[in-house]
């Protein structure tokens, strides 16, 4: 076997040196009745690069991938150019094959990307701290809803009718383990939400999706003021951070706690996983923050250098009082986020993100002037929502046959609400070119005549 | 001074103690490397986005008014940046790396080349499931695997890391008490159990009750009984557990849990030394994650992403979360909500949006096909082989507190060889960066004073294995013999010596700032 560097004779004289007669002996702590032999298995023999290359290509090639049509989903993750030092960079082996910097000496690399990685995070927010990243943004939201309810003291959590309902179910999971009671607003896509009257002194925070889940913007602040009137906190969730290059960063409207999926900068789709959640807060609930955070000191030669700290908050020191039990979070996908948001810089981040909004405000302009088409959200980012005059699902897979992968139905994300049935959630971002958006607009023109 | 076989000196001199510094502050390959905040300037960018055609803006009046703060790069300087930066790391690729409990093995290329075709990685988690059966096939066949290799029913694959997973299942453990309108508030967990247990057990909503280690590394079954009871939700318990041991006594600890009622949680972070030749479910195990980047070799970079399956046994298997993955006459479908739920199927809620790190799925069943089941038990064997090689090699010299029998794929060592020496486990495992080594785990397990757990996986060649050993006898008799120079304030020799930690906790700087510079600058 390629990967198994020990030969026959290897194992034999190492099994003299430890004075075992075989490899079993070594297992005898292993009840007998629990031991399995060779060929137990239904599982097949191991095989030759060459040979799982050609399985797995066989499997990869039964999916239509992004590429292949045109693409324009987004509702939680988003399809952008990453450029190919990226990847690269990311598969230098010193990066890919380390494990979490626990010996700084020997790990500045990654503490140092980690550090520049926290900062990129910070100033995108526009807050004054943010860890070291966590697994995606519904676990950060989640995450970040438990924070709060420490921090308060309190019970309520009032989440907006535009929260990505994976976010919210990721939310009650967790949330009601430790006694939370959600209050969702219902959803009215669209449209403007009044929050305002459901936070009360029992209120631990408010959650806020802007650009929200139908892609419509919200200005945070009079959310914001709304909550710090009654001591509760105001969450700012993001499925699309790339949004940040146009649009007011969530802390100078006041957001206490930012819980953000950073897959839109330098991660691809990869069907769902992994992706980098972004978790981004105010100095002073510092020591309540979950996840790892690097920062800066001194070595003994006085040196300028980094090292994981505040560590009494996590896991491995505090156990059963730690803020959060997360070990592994996305080290390998924070640094593509840092990497390929260093590679564009302040002026490139900004007309990447006007060009996001430019395709948008064309493609919704082309499909909402299509007969029966109605454009709900008159404020948005890069995504939008139609209504169709047919069931949107129906709509789609019509659509697939023309090989356009026409967005998300709502109905996808809420199965339980008629009125989502027409709705649609489009997206738009760099990668669309002019002929894509032809291509949508005749196909779409073509299903619903 | 020493000469090496080309007749060229070898003696480093690198410490600049009789050299003068250099002038640029750098040493040959050894490059210091600013924050790319400190480099670069205004307008400069390293991609070419072509300016937005004119258009109305739809932004509804809240359009960001100050900047970001991000400098400007192009490609060749951001590129040298962080290339500069990964030097300053070990690896895996470039050194054994004996981390107890976290298995750095080989971390296969094709792996990484898979998960890159565009027919996995070029997929929208909503995009229609007619245009992904390619990839739910994949998903389904790793299912399979996990399943067949575990003796267990079921298998949840949203977690996204080992300790997700250990959430997920005590979730599911809570839904199944809760489905019998039982009280179980309380959780066992070994004194020997990694933080995550008691961690997850006190997130998921229950009070941690810690169980105590024998003189001998195992669990106290004595102990573990005197504290059963029916308000016992469950045990956690690592097996093979954190001392590097098979619990021998396994069976009867999974009986006397179900004999009151209560789940049996196994950590399966040590799966990698039993795989392919025990079954966790022969073993009594109700739910068990599983560590996609340990035992099935996906990389660790650097601190993720992971991935944290959990098989479920018949009795958890109606609690897993949603998503689903059910087979039809349509083909393979994913239940993502309550409403298109059949059977006696009852999910306690989602873990996370969407279905799970496919990524790392693809590169696991990269690994786990090229293994195949044959494999995956000579890997598993090769890594316990490996680590008892290390473990006869170095009692002598070192301190095994369990050293009588043979241990799984760890070789756990406490500090008492290190006695009298003015040595501590820190000093030792410091000094083994000098020579070249990235240091085991140490302080953990907390059943042992100064422990240093070693997992020398199957990755390593006996030649490979004979070195190490070499080293760590050569230091443990540098110290017993009183030369404490390499010991003292070591590593010397990596990019950075020791780091003033209680620094960076007492006055914590997180982020880089302008006015940082400023005031550096006075």
């Amino acid at each position: 076997m390629r990967y198994l560097p020990l030969t026959h004779d290897d194992r034999t004289a190492m099994l003299a040196r430890i004075g075992a007669k075989s490899i079993n002996d070594l297992f005898v702590d292993v009840p007998s009745a629990a031991v399995i032999d060779r060929g137990r298995f239904a599982l097949p023999d191991g095989q030759g690069e060459l040979e799982v290359e050609r399985h797995l290509s066989r499997l990869a090639a039964k999916n239509l991938s992004a590429g292949s049509a045109a693409f324009f989903c987004g509702s939680g993750a988003y399809r952008h150019h990453v450029p190919a030092s990226v990847d690269h960079l990311i598969q230098r082996s010193e990066f890919l094959t380390s494990y979490t910097p626990y010996q700084p000496e020997i790990s500045q690399g990654t503490l140092q990307y980690l550090f520049e990685f926290q900062t990129q995070v910070a100033m995108l927010t526009g807050m004054e701290v943010a860890n070291a990243s966590l697994y995606d943004g519904s676990t950060a939201t989640a995450e970040a809803v438990e924070m709060a309810r420490r921090i308060t003291r309190r019970a309520k959590v009032v989440l907006c009718g535009g929260l990505h309902p994976h976010y919210s179910a990721t939310i009650s999971t967790l949330a009601k383990l430790s006694g939370g009671e959600i209050i969702a607003v219902p959803r009215r896509p669209g449209e403007r939400e009044e929050l305002a009257h459901l936070i009360d002194g029992e209120t631990a925070c408010v959650v806020v999706q802007s650009p929200d889940v139908f892609g419509l913007l919200h200005d945070l602040r009079p959310l914001a003021e709304a909550a710090h009137a009654k001591g509760a906190l105001l969450i700012a969730v993001m499925n699309e951070v790339v949004s940040l290059g146009l649009i007011e960063a969530p802390g100078a409207m006041g957001a206490d706690i930012v819980a953000a999926e950073g897959q839109s900068i330098g991660n691809g789709l990869n069907f769902g996983g992994p992706y980098v959640g972004l978790f981004a807060t105010r100095e002073k609930f510092l020591r309540q923050i979950p996840g790892r955070l690097a920062g800066e000191t001194v070595d003994a030669a006085g040196r300028r250098g980094y090292v994981l700290t505040l560590s009494t908050r996590e896991q491995h020191i505090r156990r059963e009082k730690a803020t959060s039990n997360i070990c592994t979070n996305s080290g390998l996908c924070a640094l593509a986020f840092t990497i390929h948001l260093s590679l564009l810089g302040e002026e490139g981040f900004a007309r990447l993100a006007r060009l996001n909004h430019a395709r948008a405000v064309l493609l919704a302009e082309r499909l909402s002037a299509i007969r029966g088409v109605e454009l709900v959200t008159q404020t948005f980012f890069n995504e939008f929502t139609l209504r169709l005059p047919r069931p949107a699902k129906v709509v789609i897979d019509a659509l697939v046959e023309q090989n356009v992968l026409g967005g998300v139905p709502a109905s996808r994300l809420f199965p339980d609400d008629s009125a989502a049935q027409s709705l649609l959630i489009v997206a738009a971002t760099e990668t669309n070119s002019t002929d894509d958006i032809d291509s949508y607009a005749r196909a779409l023109a073509k299903v619903l005549s | 001074m020493t000469m090496n076989n080309q007749g060229r000196p070898t003696t480093a001199g690198i410490s600049g103690a009789t050299l003068p510094p250099t002038l640029s502050g750098d040493h040959g390959l050894d490059h210091e490397e600013k924050l790319i905040f400190e480099l670069g300037r205004d307008g400069m960018c390293g991609v070419d986005v072509p300016e937005a055609p004119a258009h109305t803006a739809r932004l509804g009046g809240i359009e960001r008014r100050r900047k970001i703060g991000l400098p400007g790069l192009s490609e060749p300087e951001v590129v040298r940046h962080y290339v500069r930066l990964s030097r300053n790391n070990y690896a895996i690729d470039t050194g054994l790396y004996p981390l107890g409990s976290c298995t750095m093995k080989h971390n296969p290329r094709l792996n990484e080349k898979m998960a890159r075709l565009p027919g996995f990685s070029d997929l929208h988690p909503l995009q229609p499931q007619q245009t992904v059966q390619g990839a739910l096939q994949l998903i389904q066949e790793l299912m399979h695997w996990l399943m067949e290799l575990t003796g267990m029913p079921a298998v949840a694959m949203s977690p996204k890391a080992g300790a997700h997973g250990e959430l997920c299942g005590m979730l599911a453990i809570k839904a199944a008490i809760a489905a019998r309108a039982e009280h179980r508030p309380r959780v066992l967990v070994p004194e020997s159990a990694h933080g995550t247990n008691p961690a997850t057990a006190a997130f998921a909503g229950f009070r941690v009750d810690q169980i105590p280690a024998t003189g001998d590394g195992h669990v106290n079954i004595e102990a573990l009984r005197a504290k059963l009871d029916t308000d016992v939700a469950a045990i956690m318990l690592t097996n093979p557990n954190t001392c590097g041991l098979f619990e021998r006594r396994i069976l009867e600890v999974a009986e006397a849990v179900h004999q009151v009622g209560a789940f049996f949680y196994c950590d399966g972070a040590n799966f990698n030394a039993i795989a392919g030749r025990v079954r966790p479910g022969d073993l009594g195990v109700d739910a068990m994650h599983i560590n996609l980047h340990k035992t099935f070799s996906t990389p660790h970079g650097g601190g993720g992403p992971g991935a944290g399956p959990v098989v479920l046994s018949k009795a958890l298997a109606p609690f897993a979360p949603l998503p689903l993955l059910v087979s039809d006459a349509h083909g393979l479908r994913l239940i993502e909500d309550r409403s298109a739920l059949s059977g006696d199927s009852d999910p306690f809620g989602r873990m996370c949006a969407f279905h799970g790190q496919m990524g790392m799925f693809v590169r696991a069943l990269s690994y786990m096909l090229s293994h195949g089941a044959d494999g995956i038990r000579q890997a598993s064997e090769d890594a316990v082989l490996s680590a008892n090689y290390v473990l006869s090699s170095l009692k002598d010299v070192m301190t095994a507190p369990f050293g009588e029998g043979p241990c799984m794929h760890e070789a756990l060592f406490d500090d008492s060889f290190l006695n009298d020496t003015g040595v501590t486990t820190l000093d030792f495992a410091k000094a083994m960066i000098d020579e070249g080594y990235h240091p085991m785990t140490m302080y953990f397990p907390l059943v042992v004073h100064g422990a240093m757990l070693i997992e020398p996986t199957e990755s390593e060649s006996k030649e490979s294995l004979d070195r190490f050993v070499a080293v760590l006898r050569g230091l443990a008799e540098e110290a017993k013999a009183g030369r404490l120079e390499r010991f003292a304030g070591a590593p010397h020799y990596a990019p950075r010596q020791r780091l003033d930690e209680t620094a960076a906790a007492r006055k914590p700087v997180l982020r880089w700032t302008e006015t940082k510079i400023a005031e550096a600058a006075e």
